[in-house]
């Protein structure tokens, strides 16, 4: 939390008697109601809040979901279909809990390219950036074991394929994949403890998550023009600003999120996975969910087993390095024009790394996830870090007071000048 | 103007989406289902007819495991009454038991139970079957789809076309051909249009007459006996053995969706009020403190 000493006086002689006690309505006054917040966030930041409200959709719907489901390979796949069938709303839970998780990866990818995009990552950011970078390892370790629970084909062979390049690992990759699959390839022991972990990992990542909030407390938010508070006209408390702000955003993802829920609740998944797990039938193509196509393309780019590990873990990896790979003064890359086509490109690159990894690894497909993997360490290793000396950045506004009032020479056809364009509030 | 250079790109890549599939197998054809789109429903004449077909053709080799016998009586299926539903249970044979006994017994069925298999096992069910047992079909119409390929994957997500499984399914049924002149076709195979590879397991299941539909008072039939009606009916049922509560779910999705738009819309207004404090002047609230 941040130092400063709360302003919160509780009015009730209970409200004294617990704050002496446990000062709980402090901290919450000082951190979501009163905290300062800049006024010119636009809706790129709400999506942290539809982020705890997913981590915390998916545990609801997950607890639920235990409640019937069997953690055991004769069991599993049947449990799931007792859930879809005869279960009440069990079909409901059940598409929450899938759709939820690719939800999950939607918003958590925004958030993502947000922070890079107005450079949220920059001091005195750097751990909060390297608790999220924590936070979407755990999201995907959680993920990928939770494929692997309804126990369909797909479910068995991607855990399959991703556990047999874990041997690849010098040293301890084997005793790894032994820890891992309880036995010598997947089977029921390596089912039932995907389960423990897939229930275990969410809390992990719901602790980690205060410490991500804790530590986005002390600075407080970053902002589109990457210029920190400086007075308080520069800020409005979290309520009702940013709370109104988020809860709004939230019910619009929400509608999203119920279109593919209520509508298309089998889009994002693959349909062997309605075909019970069975070793000695392989699908003709392995493809995990979408959230992990990009890096399943990196995977398969790398033409030597080990080398394709190393370069899929970098690619996560690389990412908490960032705040030390920018090496430009200006946090925005609404003030970097030439970075900003840097940023699409990488953006683009991630998608065609996306659309690739769902292609079988075959003839042209292979030479252009080569491409599109180097690119992508080549933009964090050598873009990033040269782009900072060698760019000339716009000016920057004084304040962000001064970036939503606008310019006193206001007006259309001005060109930048001086002044910053101003920006739409709210 | 690189970002026009890679919309041009993508335009490029999505005209080139091929009509045959990955391994050069046509792409089953796009029919009419009733149950598609957000107001879709099933047809209980068609699912009651589709459940006739399955008896009479499918029953014999592939069971329908997930479904019990009262599922045929519960709203959003074909919705024979509870009477049908019982007479029907009864006619199958149920192993049951240990009794008091001890011993493992025969009972008719009752509602409660799931169709049993007509193999007592998978390995009984390859044997009786050249070598592959016949899947179970309580999930095919989910467990079968074909590639769209870009833009189509796109497009699908606003048409909520979520019915390649239940066309690639009737395609199948539809595609015994005879085999081109010069096509090697194996011991045991069977041609398939549609089936990737071309040789199906399967003989031709389906031949026109071969069920008896139901008559209209002129002694006409409801719909054609032919095997393309047949595969239709047939697939409406395996959709709905796939995906029972469809029609509840859809129907919950219309309230959910429409509740959250008027939620968004107040909350937007709400938004808007509350942010009309903060104008484009210096008079905002002031936060009480500052970070460090």
């Amino acid at each position: 939390m941040s130092q400063h000493p709360t302003t919160y006086v509780p009015k009730s002689a209970f409200g004294k008697w617990f704050e002496s006690r446990l000062p709980i309505a402090g901290l919450v006054h000082s951190s979501f109601i009163a905290f300062p917040v800049p006024r010119n966030l636009n809706y790129f930041w709400t999506f942290g809040a539809i982020l705890v409200f997913m981590l915390i959709s998916q545990i609801v719907t997950g607890v639920f979901l235990a409640m019937y489901y069997a953690p055991n390979a004769s069991m599993a796949f049947q449990s799931v279909e007792h859930i879809m069938r005869d279960v009440n709303y069990g079909w409901l839970l059940r598409y929450l809990h899938a759709n939820g998780a690719s939800m999950f990866f939607v918003a958590v990818y925004i958030h993502i390219f947000r922070g890079l995009y107005y450079g949220s990552y920059k001091a005195p950011r750097e751990i909060l950036w390297i608790l999220g970078v924590i936070i979407y390892g755990l999201m995907m370790a959680t993920a990928f074991m939770g494929y692997v629970l309804p126990w369909g084909q797909m479910s068995y062979w991607g855990a399959t394929v991703i556990t047999n390049i874990l041997a690849a690992i010098p040293v301890i990759g084997d005793t790894i994949q032994s820890l891992l699959w309880g036995g010598y390839s997947v089977g029921n022991p390596t089912l039932n403890r995907f389960f423990s972990i897939h229930y275990l990992l969410p809390f992990m990542i719901f602790g980690v998550v205060i410490l991500h909030v804790w530590a986005l407390h002390v600075p407080g938010q970053n902002n589109p023009t990457g210029v920190p508070i400086k007075s308080g006209k520069d800020a409005v408390p979290f309520t009702p600003y940013a709370t109104i702000k988020d809860v709004f955003a939230t019910v619009v993802f929400l509608i999203f999120f119920a279109y593919f829920v209520f509508y298309i609740p089998n889009f994002m998944g693959h349909a062997d996975n309605y075909v019970p797990a069975n070793p000695s039938v392989t699908p003709a193509h392995i493809v995990p969910e979408w959230y992990f196509l990009p890096f399943y393309a990196i995977l398969r780019a790398i033409p030597d087993k080990l080398g394709g590990v190393i370069a899929m873990f970098a690619s996560i990896a690389v990412l908490a390095f960032v705040p030390w790979l920018d090496t430009s003064r200006v946090r925005s890359t609404a003030y970097r024009p030439l970075y900003k086509q840097f940023f699409w490109i990488l953006v683009a690159d991630a998608v065609l790394l996306g659309w690739l990894g769902a292609k079988p690894p075959e003839g042209w497909y292979v030479i252009v996830s080569q491409v599109a993997t180097a690119y992508y360490f080549i933009h964090f290793l050598v873009i990033l870090p040269v782009l900072g000396f060698v760019e000339r950045p716009l000016p920057l506004p004084n304040s962000i007071l001064e970036s939503v009032m606008g310019s006193k020479k206001h007006g259309a056809g001005m060109p930048a000048g001086a002044n910053a364009e101003p920006q739409s509030k709210g | 103007m690189i970002k026009r250079t890679l919309l041009i790109a993508a335009a490029i890549l999505g005209f080139s989406a091929p009509v045959l599939s990955a391994e050069g197998t046509p792409v089953p054809p796009q029919l009419k289902w009733s149950f598609h789109g957000p107001f879709g429903t099933f047809d209980r004449a068609q699912l009651q007819r589709g459940f006739k077909v399955y008896r009479e053709v499918c029953a014999s080799c592939h069971g329908l495991s997930y479904v019990a016998f009262r599922n045929l009586s519960e709203p959003g299926g074909p919705q024979f009454s509870e009477a049908q539903v019982r007479a029907l249970a009864a006619e199958y044979t149920i192993k049951d038991g240990p009794n008091d006994a001890g011993d493992m017994f025969d009972r008719p069925g009752r509602a409660a139970d799931r169709f049993p298999s007509p193999f007592p096992n998978e390995n009984a069910a390859a044997a009786a079957n050249g070598g592959k047992a016949p899947p179970d079909l309580s999930l095919m119409a989910k467990a079968r789809t074909y590639e769209r390929g870009f833009p189509w994957f796109v497009i699908d997500m606003f048409t909520q076309f979520a019915e390649t499984g239940p066309d690639y399914v009737a395609a199948i049924l539809n595609g015994y051909k005879e085999p081109p002149s010069g096509f090697n076709l194996p011991e045991g195979g069977h041609y398939n249009e549609y089936f990737p590879g071309h040789i199906i397991a399967m003989p031709k299941p389906l031949s026109d007459g071969q069920v008896e539909y139901p008559k209209l008072e002129s002694g006409q039939p409801q719909v054609p006996e032919t095997v393309d009606q047949y595969a239709r009916d047939l697939t409406a049922f395996l959709m709905w053995t796939a995906e029972p509560h469809l029609e509840a779910r859809k129907r919950l999705g219309l309230q959910a969706i429409l509740f959250l738009i008027l939620l968004s819309g107040l909350l937007y207004f709400t938004k808007k009020k509350v942010w009309a404090r903060v104008g484009h002047s210096d008079t905002a609230p002031a936060a009480t403190f500052l970070p460090d």
